[in-house]
């Protein structure tokens, strides 16, 4: 796919049936995920500016600009344990699992006996939903019936006492993200040309030079993937906390705010929104990033 | 502290192998590369540990491990399971699940098809864009659309034949469209790389002969598809299985919860059985691990076929 062929024919060579036939295979898809994804997105932003209570008309609504943001930034106590939250979220998976994981993918490219075996024991948990982690996870940190009470004999409710379990469950989501990163990384190092390390290696490099100097600047587009999934994916955490408490008592996160606003039984819309808005314009940041990498990518 | 020493005890005992690394030839490779098996196997061991722990715990009995605790052997029984059956309801949700995911799989895998045969055959000026418009909704966080989609779901009507609720919330077409809305971007992004690969020498003789665009997309694209296509029906079967906000949100009977969302009817409101939980966890992942171990390569190729372009 080195070059993109130029000599495609354009729409309008095509005509009559063939024409509304690409036409239908376009416009289908498109009109779906403009009308489920990107219409709600824009809906979310503008019910922000309102403050509809979502139980009478929309009309009832009045436009009272940016009160809603006001009010989540100064009387809305779990705004700032949440934002936090997200931001330790990210922290641990950036500075531990996501390096973790491609640590463990360098380990597994030198080809030891049983690679297979650890690839796959490592990626395992990529298979099991969040939520079903979060169950799994359960059977360790319970209070009662858990294994490290268990061996300690400590009473610490793992998930319950707000001093730990934020931890509690970054470290059953760090299992899952080492994974995931591990095997996107390895599939990185994989499509590396081995001439280079060979290169390197004639000429003296040790193998952690040949790594740091070579290899991981060749992988910079696998680096720069590898990080906006860790920012998105931390962005998005929801259904580990929402599965444990639904996301109170120290386990507060954007996602677990919003949903709560909205689904719970004092239904706030505009205010809910002005939180997803904040949650869009954080991730379309990093959307941006990642869609100008891929994409730069796809043109050479 | 034994929760946070995990992950340090993990990078702590990282480092021993690292600095034993096999230096380049000469007897220390050997050695070094014996270390590095031995610490990813310990690694791999730990990694495997909480999956196995939960299995060990669903065959017991739990007023076993209510007397002897949990650090102990014995007590095995198949009771957890035939309890957690009935409980979850699994033999009805896990009916609920495969209604839900069929459906969105083949309808994501066939939009995508569509999506990315156009973008990658005829080559638009607009297709970026269009790509990217994709790809990015793949990417958005659900929540910051809830309550738009719940709005917009609540207020559709349907026939009741469709949805016995009479509009798309709470309705199996409410969801997988959401689904389907959601999973087509990545699915497209990857097909059309693949297909912007073929040769387009083999569409020359397709029109030359006359074959109508539908032709050349089912009889010529379509089954040079299939490596790609296995590939994200094996990944878009576990996530969509696995998929867990939009169900919880817009289905609102318990009746209709897939499998992913009825694991909290194992959960007492003052007490909780955790080995019924284990037996019920077991449950839910078994479909996922079957398809792991039966179509491995398909997953792992699927996965990193977004990110490496395979």
């Amino acid at each position: 796919m080195a070059s993109r062929p130029r000599r495609n024919k354009g729409l309008n060579h095509v005509a009559g049936l063939d024409r509304i036939v690409v036409i239908l295979m376009m416009l289908v898809p498109t009109v779906l995920v403009l009308g489920l994804v990107w219409l709600p997105a824009l809906g979310s932003v503008g019910l922000s500016f309102t403050n509809w209570d979502g139980i009478g008309p929309m009309s009832d609504a009045k436009v009272i600009g940016v009160k809603n943001y006001t009010d989540v930034f100064t009387i809305y106590p779990p705004f700032q344990p949440a934002i936090t939250h997200n931001f330790i979220w990210l922290l641990v998976m950036f500075f531990i699992a996501t390096p973790l994981g491609m640590f463990l993918a360098v380990l597994i490219d030198k080809n030891v006996s049983g690679s297979r075996f650890y690839q796959t024991s490592l990626y395992l948990p990529v298979v099991l939903s969040l939520a079903l982690v979060g169950f799994i996870w359960q059977l360790i940190y319970s209070r009662d019936q858990g294994l490290i009470n268990g061996l300690t004999g400590s009473t610490i409710d793992w998930y319950g006492d707000q001093r730990y379990n934020l931890w509690a469950a970054l470290v059953a989501s760090s299992w899952r993200h080492t994974g995931y990163i591990m095997l996107l990384y390895l599939a990185g190092l994989k499509g590396v040309d081995p001439t280079l390390r060979e290169a390197a290696r004639v000429d003296g490099a040790s193998e952690r030079q040949t790594f740091f100097k070579v290899v991981f600047p060749v992988l910079a587009p696998i680096n720069i993937i590898v990080l906006v999934v860790t920012v998105i994916e931390s962005l998005r955490a929801f259904d580990l906390v929402w599965v444990i408490n639904k996301g109170r008592n120290g386990l507060e996160l954007i996602s677990t705010l919003v949903t709560s606003n909205i689904v719970g039984e004092a239904s706030r819309i505009g205010f809910g929104s002005a939180l997803a808005t904040i949650m869009l314009l954080i991730s379309s940041v990093f959307i941006a990033i990642y869609l100008r990498i891929v994409f730069r990518e796809d043109s050479r | 502290m034994s929760i946070g020493s995990e992950l340090p005890q993990v990078a702590v005992s990282g480092r021993n192998p690292l600095t034993a690394k096999p230096r380049e030839g000469g007897p220390a490779d050997k050695s070094g590369r014996k270390g590095l098996a031995i610490f990813l196997a310990a690694i791999s061991l730990v990694w495997l540990f909480p999956i196995a722990w939960a299995i060990l715990n669903s065959f017991r009995d739990y007023a076993f491990t209510a007397k002897n605790g949990y650090v102990s052997w014995g007590g095995f029984t198949l009771d957890n399971y035939a309890n957690a059956w009935e409980r979850a309801n699994f033999g009805h949700t896990l009916i609920n699940s495969a209604l839900i995911t069929i459906p969105a799989v083949i309808l994501t895998l066939f939009l995508s098809c569509c999506v990315a045969f156009v973008v990658a055959r005829f080559s638009w000026k607009i297709n970026i864009l269009l790509l990217g418009v994709f790809t990015a909704a793949n990417l958005l966080p659900p929540q910051s659309l809830l309550i738009p989609v719940y709005r917009m779901f609540r207020a559709v009507e349907v026939p009741e034949w469709f949805s016995e609720s009479g509009t798309l919330l709470n309705s199996y077409a409410g969801l997988i469209l959401v689904n389907v809305a959601f999973q087509t971007g990545f699915c497209s992004f990857v097909l059309s790389n693949y297909m912007k690969a073929l040769p387009r020498e083999l569409y020359e003789s397709a029109v030359i002969d006359g074959a109508s665009v539908l032709r050349q997309f089912w009889q010529i694209t379509l089954p040079l598809c299939r490596p790609p296509l296995a590939a994200l029906a094996t990944l878009e079967v576990t996530w969509i299985y696995n998929e867990f906000f939009w169900a919880t949100v817009l289905l609102q009977s318990g009746d209709k919860f897939p499998v992913t969302s009825s694991l909290n009817n194992l959960r007492g409101e003052f007490f909780t059985d955790n080995n019924l939980v284990a037996a019920g966890s077991v449950i839910i992942a078994l479909p996922t691990l079957i398809i792991f171990f039966l179509l491995q390569k398909q997953f792992v190729s699927g996965l990193t076929l977004g990110a490496t372009k395979g």
